[in-house]
């Protein structure tokens, strides 16, 4: 099928919310390429379960699309209209399994040298998407980084990348920190209380505590459903043939309740579920699963207050081995995961970065249970040094400061 | 010292100061292991599926050499430690393809073949993981291959040995280095292409990791270039290149990962870099021209006399 044959029963099979704004915007899809449509509605089918921010943004999409003019819509949509598809691509059900067309189509322009044009599109299409977008006004934004959880002793220099774009704090007072850094996320999210604002993201050996109006993500929470995820990746690893295109699509395909995912929060759910499956060792790997859920966190919900706090991995194995991580007790490299965890901080720093707002955001990465510190954001000087003894309650305060 | 640059010595201050070395390869293609390698040893950007167990569509290196040279088999030989790699050595080209390529030695297929006439495989599991993007994958093997009794036959080297030795080793990419410089020792091949494969665990997410497999290919590299020194058959008349198959994405693009991927398509992912050192190239040079890595077969072929006709890359003409 193609786009201009669409009909408003085609989206019958979407959830409730999703299946609305298709209806009411079928006029609009059928006249879209079908190099970008099925992008679209990749994020549409599961716009029931996304952030509230993330229905911001793909509402301003189709606010920005349903404004352009006849020929306005011809120019932005070009870079789209002009890729070389294929019949096979066409037949495919793009508007019920729109994520397997865009795999296939991303395998399609990679093969046959379009993916930089696309990709050139892609961007401009979004900036002109978000320039149009209504302004209100972002959040003061807060980004914590915890790192190197069970280290004692180590000659290895923190926070060398995050130094440059802030004040590194050499005699910070550990003691009770992190339960100064927990408190301060507490008291963001009972002062502004918004829904999905205020993210603890842990990967702790042991699970954190729950916080009113704080979204909590345990790696330690979720080792039963990893266990599960484990085992199924490990059957598949044991099969006589693997395919690792089926295999991609099995694991995109799995439902929460295959692996036991609570599902008390069905937005969460879908979250937490999408980290294991989508993320690449993030199964396995606590330092990896804290990076990519404060990776996605920040990308998708778009926080105010993020805490992400870095926990050690298991020693590297072969994967038979990581994977059966429920049915021994790994060992643990807590050194690696320091300089794991230390990059992962900086990442998170960059993804904050990247958020409207960036200018008025503060940052702070610890080094656990150390005097090592790094404070970034307006009042901060950049790539300086501070001797000064510290608490971090009276950090957190200074950063805290309009 | 710029970031990064700390983790790989040897290059900077063994190799470098002996090299012509080009700052901006870059790779067209699709960036995939298997079929960028392909890519950069036929001289064509190769657009086959990268998981697929195929050979390269157009002829390789080893193809154009045998052929042109009239090279027996026992001169060109391709070192793979993933094993998805079997089949790299000859492709499927009507005019060249099976019978006039390179062998292919997959060690750790070597070892796991070993191993099933052992009981302790467990004391060799850390160097038998493969790629942690498609960590599962372990395709059908095709192509041309060594068996391991037929290894025992050309390395000189009893299976109980190799697994004794091997027991000694790191990493997949220790294991490699050894089986080549086992292969140098005993065959003294014209045509010998490595590829290691330590740092791919990036994909698990794990930047310590990610770390220790950059300082171990710098050691390697090295290595290599040292046997190449001690070795009468090819001392003062070898030449050596080193190059990357791509980047990774950079980690000011919003659409990665950093160094975990290599997806997004950006510059830092296509751009990479050459090393080429031996006699009659110039050393300590640095080429900031960019230059596809397309160009190695091409200029392989002005150095060593065939002719990459189906290569859409050029000769460099710094180094031929």
């Amino acid at each position: 099928m193609l786009p201009a044959e669409l009909q408003a029963k085609a989206f019958d099979r979407y959830p409730e919310a999703g299946r609305r704004i298709a209806a009411k915007h079928v006029d609009l899809l059928r006249k879209l390429p079908l190099g970008f449509l099925p992008l679209l509605l990749r994020e549409l089918i599961v716009y029931d379960w996304k952030f509230p921010a993330e229905r911001r943004e793909l509402d301003g999409q189709f606010a920005y699309l349903s404004s352009l003019s006849p020929d306005q819509l011809r120019q932005a949509m070009a870079p789209f209209a002009q890729l070389r598809l294929t019949p096979a691509l066409e037949k495919l059900d793009w508007v019920d399994s729109p994520a397997i067309f865009v795999e296939q189509l991303t395998a399609h322009l990679w093969s046959t040298h379009q993916i930089d044009g696309f990709r050139a599109g892609a961007t401009s299409y979004m900036e002109k998407a978000s320039a149009s977008a209504a302004e209100s006004a972002p959040p003061r934004r807060l980004g914590i980084a915890v790192i190197g959880l069970g280290v004692e002793r180590t000659d290895y220099r923190p926070f060398r990348k995050l130094r440059p774009h802030g004040t590194y704090f050499s005699r910070v007072q550990a003691g009770g920190g992190l339960g100064a850094i927990v408190g301060a996320v507490t008291h963001r999210a009972a002062a502004s209380p918004t829904p999905y604002a205020h993210w603890h993201i842990d990967a702790a050996p042991s699970a954190p505590a729950a916080v009113q109006g704080v979204t909590v993500v345990s790696y330690a929470s979720l080792a039963g459903p990893r266990a599960a995820l484990q085992s199924r990746m490990q059957k598949i690893y044991e099969a006589a043939v693997f395919d690792p295109e089926a295999f991609r699509t099995r694991m995109a395909q799995m439902q929460a309740a295959e692996i036991g995912l609570d599902a008390a929060d069905p937005v969460l759910t879908r979250f937490q579920l999408a980290l294991l499956t989508e993320g690449s060792g993030t199964q396995v790997f606590a330092t990896t699963f804290a990076q990519w859920a404060a990776r996605e966190a920040l990308r998708r919900a778009q926080p105010s207050t993020l805490l992400v706090r870095f926990g050690p991995r298991q020693r590297e194995n072969p994967m038979n081995v990581l994977l059966a991580e429920s049915q021994r007790r790994p060992e643990f490299d807590p050194q690696g995961s320091l300089i794991d965890a230390d990059m992962g901080a900086y990442y998170t720093w960059l993804n904050q970065q990247r958020l409207p707002g960036a200018a008025e955001a503060s940052f702070l990465a610890w080094f656990e249970g150390h005097g090592d510190a790094v404070a970034i954001g307006p009042g901060f000087a950049t790539g300086t040094t501070s001797n000064e003894e510290i608490s971090l309650a009276d950090l957190l305060a200074k950063l805290g400061r309009p | 010292m710029p970031d990064g640059q700390e983790n790989i010595p040897h290059l900077l201050n063994d190799l470098l100061p002996q090299a012509t070395f080009y700052s901006q390869v870059v790779n067209r293609g699709i960036l995939g292991h298997y079929v960028a390698t392909a890519s950069i040893v036929t001289g064509v950007y190769e657009t086959f599926n990268n998981f697929a167990s195929v050979p390269p569509n157009n002829p390789t290196v080893f193809e154009y050499f045998r052929r042109d040279r009239k090279r027996p088999a026992t001169d060109c030989w391709v070192v793979a430690p993933s094993n998805g790699f079997a089949r790299i050595g000859e492709s499927g080209h009507r005019a060249y393809g099976p019978g006039v390529g390179a062998g292919v030695i997959l060690p750790k297929r070597l070892l796991t073949a070993a191993l099933s006439r052992e009981s302790d495989h467990a004391r060799y599991e850390h160097l038998l993981r493969d790629n942690y993007e498609t960590p599962l994958f372990a395709p059908a093997l095709a192509g041309t291959q060594l068996d391991l009794d037929r290894m025992a036959d050309v390395l000189k080297l009893s299976v109980d040995d190799f697994s004794s030795h091997a027991r000694s080793l790191a990493s997949p990419d220790e294991l490699s280095v050894y089986v080549a410089k086992r292969l140098m020792r005993q065959l003294s091949p014209s045509l010998l292409w490595v590829t290691l494969h330590d740092i791919d665990v990036a994909h698990s997410g794990t930047f310590s990791l990610y770390l220790d497999g950059i300082q171990r290919c710098d050691r390697l590299c090295a290595e290599l270039w040292e046997a190449i020194q001690h070795d009468p058959e090819y001392a003062s008349q070898t030449a050596m290149f080193i190059l990357p198959d791509f980047g990774r994405d950079s980690d000011l693009d919003a659409g990665g990962n950093g160094f975990q991927h290599h997806r997004t398509g950006d510059p830092m992912s296509r751009t990479t870099w050459m090393i080429a050192m031996g006699p009659g190239f110039r050393p300590n040079v640095v080429i900031d021209r960019p230059v596809d890595s397309t160009d190695l077969v091409p200029t392989l072929g002005a150095l060593l006399g065939f002719d990459a006709r189906f290569s859409q890359g050029k000769p460099l003409a710094e180094v031929v």
